[in-house]
């Protein structure tokens, strides 16, 4: 015992410098991995002939450079922060979960089918319930994969891909089934929400609630992962799962919480979309939104603050990709391409952590 | 408020270059004053998938080229936007950034809610629609759509394929069973059974609108079951095309010109004419003329055309064709008479009784006509 608190002891004495360098490791490194990608991906524009000054000026003008530009990269980032948690949060535990795309589409089938029920209803009483409908569909959808994962030993990874594309051949046969509208002829919907029910737009930005839910459910999963014993023991269990096992730690509940908690979030990403974008459930629920959130997720090393940034970095990429195929005649893909070299110089970064000196507390706490 | 209020209310860089425009015409005394519109007009055109797709995108994309010719139009265009808050946001970019007054946004699933959110944001700009929902109670003023009457074309594409088939099985990959894809089904059968009632035709329904993988397997479908004329519905018909072809397959193309992918086997296909439909329009836009809120329009007003010929369509298959064109262009024609039924044995419509081209009936279609085989649920 003795000997523990010696140990703390002398890992509090270490003084600010050391500290500093050690906090700032986990931001340099992968500000300057986004910086070489940058590059990389100026060369590339550079041999094949197109002016990487007026590429950047561009995405600048159409991600940030106006209040336009804010709003259009704040109404992409919204369905992103929720769909990069979903993959963030399994990743505590260890899991690999890419099918995000299910729970939201699922998620906004369910909200379009909760809303058929609820229209009339105390408008307060509806907007929760259907809020409530898309959380839980979601929850069930992802919270399958880590039931899979934990009873028949189940790869969390494909099945959640796959169980993405039963997710949508189901959205498919339902509202084109049992929940269309009959009068959405050539578009098959379920039928339009009642306006009661409908999730407007914030004051400032000129952005739906969705965002703020967002940023909200960042933060509370922050929270929850660094500083509860829940999101402590999440971590034993991801790091080591024998060792957790024998420490007695509830591995079960552990992995079907988070995933289900992890899928509630990618579930209420597709009630927004239904709430406050289309009014109704169809197939533009099934946007890529889910396979985006797997990219927020790494890029931000899974860490949920980190979400908040990155998601907005995305969008605004996203957000300025019509001008460069109307002003630089660059076609649409090459904003993928963009992400791809940032994506690969992130990945590619997490080889240098502990290994810079610049970065190693020792070098600064003895003189 | 009017589609012209912009004319009406220029901004200031517009007013100036119209009355440098108009001084240095009068100076130069070559035209009245009054006739110099040199109003520049950006016109912005938004594609669901790629603008080179060999379909449902290509056709618009061309019709946008040919109004990039018309002296003091500029033309924007956005390809991949999906129909969700980003073609909301491609709009608005549209408008903010490079100050489009008329905008085409061409998927049908970009109407509602989303041309109809930021048409009410933008009471000055136009707004045009392709998929003909727009009703005057309901959508504002600001907003039009178009459509035309393509299962026309699908009924000549019958006939060729009524003429070439051997195996009397004609094959049709479609993306969903919703109305307009049911009447170019029925066309297309109808077609080829005017050349042979014999005729039966197979319809594979993959459920996307573009899905490569389960086009080409829809297709080896076909030709599998014995199929030897295969068309589509599907936003991008080259995969169809070039996988019913190498199966030996005669082809029959939609949307846009596919002879280039398969000029052996290529017999005619249903095109979109939006350079002409497009041309129009944005000449009365220029003009400061207001376009028309709803418009429909079939072969004979020039909203459709068929490809020409490819080498395998014998002379009474064109003689044919030339005919039922004819009667078409001289209007009433009707691809769905009675007596028929649909495949369940439904009556669909009773003897004497006919769904002319324009009838609106049509547009809620929830059948397909007996010989087809595959089923709508």
């Amino acid at each position: 015992m003795a000997q523990v608190e010696s140990m703390a002891h002398s890992m509090a004495r270490p003084d600010w410098r050391a500290r500093f360098a050690r906090q700032s490791e986990a931001i340099i490194i992968p500000l300057s991995a986004l910086v070489l990608g940058l590059a990389g991906f100026a060369l590339f524009l550079f041999v094949q002939g197109k002016s990487p000054v007026q590429f950047f000026q561009l995405v600048w003008l159409g991600g940030f450079g106006t209040g336009f530009s804010w709003q259009n990269t704040l109404s992409r980032a919204a369905p992103l922060l929720l769909a990069g948690l979903c993959v963030a949060i399994p990743a505590r535990l260890g899991l690999v979960v890419i099918g995000g795309e299910g729970a939201i589409v699922m998620g906004g089938v369910a909200a379009g089918a909760a809303a058929i029920v609820l229209s009339g209803l105390w408008a307060p009483f509806g907007i929760v319930a259907m809020a409530a409908a898309g959380a839980l569909a979601g929850a069930l959808w992802i919270g399958a994969v880590g039931a899979l994962r934990h009873w028949r030993g189940v790869n969390e990874t494909i099945s959640s891909l796959l169980l993405a594309y039963i997710a949508i051949a189901l959205m498919n046969h339902l509202v084109e089934g049992p929940l269309r509208d009959p009068a959405s002829l050539n578009k098959p919907s379920t039928p339009t929400i009642d306006a009661a029910l409908a999730v407007g737009k914030m004051p400032w930005p000129n952005v739906h609630w969705g965002r703020l839910t967002g940023v909200f459910a960042c933060i509370l999963t922050w929270i929850l992962l660094e500083r509860t014993a829940w999101g402590f023991a999440a971590r034993m269990a991801g790091s080591n799962l024998r060792a957790a096992q024998v420490q007695g730690l509830p591995v079960g509940a552990l992995i079907l919480g988070f995933t289900a908690f992890a899928g509630c979030l990618a579930g209420l990403a597709g009630y927004f979309e239904v709430a406050a974008v289309h009014g109704s459930a169809n197939a533009s629920l099934a946007a890529g939104y889910g396979y985006s959130g797997i990219l927020v997720a790494f890029l931000a090393r899974h860490n949920p603050l980190a979400i908040i940034p990155v998601a907005l970095l995305l969008a605004g990429f996203e957000a300025s990709s019509g001008l460069l195929q109307r002003r630089m005649g660059l076609p649409d893909a090459s904003v993928l391409v963009l992400q791809g070299f940032v994506f690969v110089a992130i990945l590619a970064s997490e080889a240098v952590y502990g290994r810079l000196r610049l970065f190693s507390p020792e070098r600064w706490s003895r003189a | 408020m009017r589609p012209s209020s912009r004319l009406l209310t220029p901004t200031r860089r517009l007013f100036l270059q119209s009355t440098a425009a108009v001084t240095g015409l009068a100076a130069l005394g070559s035209l009245p004053a009054g006739k110099a519109h040199a109003a520049n007009v950006t016109v912005g055109f938004i594609y669901v998938g790629p603008k080179d797709d060999f379909g449902y995108n290509q056709a618009h994309a061309e019709g946008a080229a040919a109004v990039r010719s018309i002296p003091g139009v500029t033309i924007i265009e956005e390809e991949n936007v999906a129909e969700t808050v980003d073609v909301q946001n491609t709009m608005e970019s549209m408008i903010q950034f490079d100050g489009a007054s008329l905008i085409f946004p061409t998927s049908f699933g970009y109407f509602d809610p989303h041309i109809l959110t930021v048409a009410q944001r933008h009471p000055d700009v136009r707004f045009q629609h392709c998929g003909g929902l727009w009703s005057a109670d309901r959508h504002p003023e600001n907003v039009g759509s178009y459509f035309g009457y393509i299962g026309m074309g699908q009924y000549l594409n019958g006939i060729a394929a009524g003429h070439a088939t051997r195996s009397k099985r004609i094959g049709f990959v479609a993306a969903k069973p919703i109305p307009q894809v049911l009447l170019n089904i029925n066309s297309f059968l109808l077609g080829a059974r005017s050349v042979d009632p014999e005729i039966i035709c197979q319809v594979i329904f993959t459920g996307e609108w573009s899905m490569s993988v389960r086009e080409a397997e829809a297709t080896n479908a076909l030709a599998d079951q014995g199929c030897d004329v295969i068309t589509c519905h599907v936003d991008g018909p080259k995969v169809v095309m070039e996988t019913a072809a190498a199966r030996d397959c005669f082809v029959c193309g939609y949307h846009a010109d596919q002879s280039a992918l398969a000029p052996e086997k290529y017999l005619t296909g249903a095109e979109w004419n939006w350079a002409q439909v497009y041309t129009s329009m944005v000449t009365a836009h220029l003009a400061g003329e207001a376009i028309p809120n709803f418009v429909r329009g079939g072969l004979a007003d020039d909203f459709i055309k068929m490809s020409p010929f490819g080498p395998a369509v014998t002379e009474s298959a064109q003689g044919q064709i030339a005919d039922t064109k004819a009667k078409i262009l001289a209007g009433g024609y009707a691809v769905i008479q009675g007596p028929l039924n649909d495949n369940k044995g439904n009556q669909i419509a009773a003897a004497g009784q006919n769904f002319e081209e324009t009838d609106v009936a049509l547009e809620s279609m929830d059948y397909l006509v007996e010989g087809v085989i595959g089923s709508i649920s």
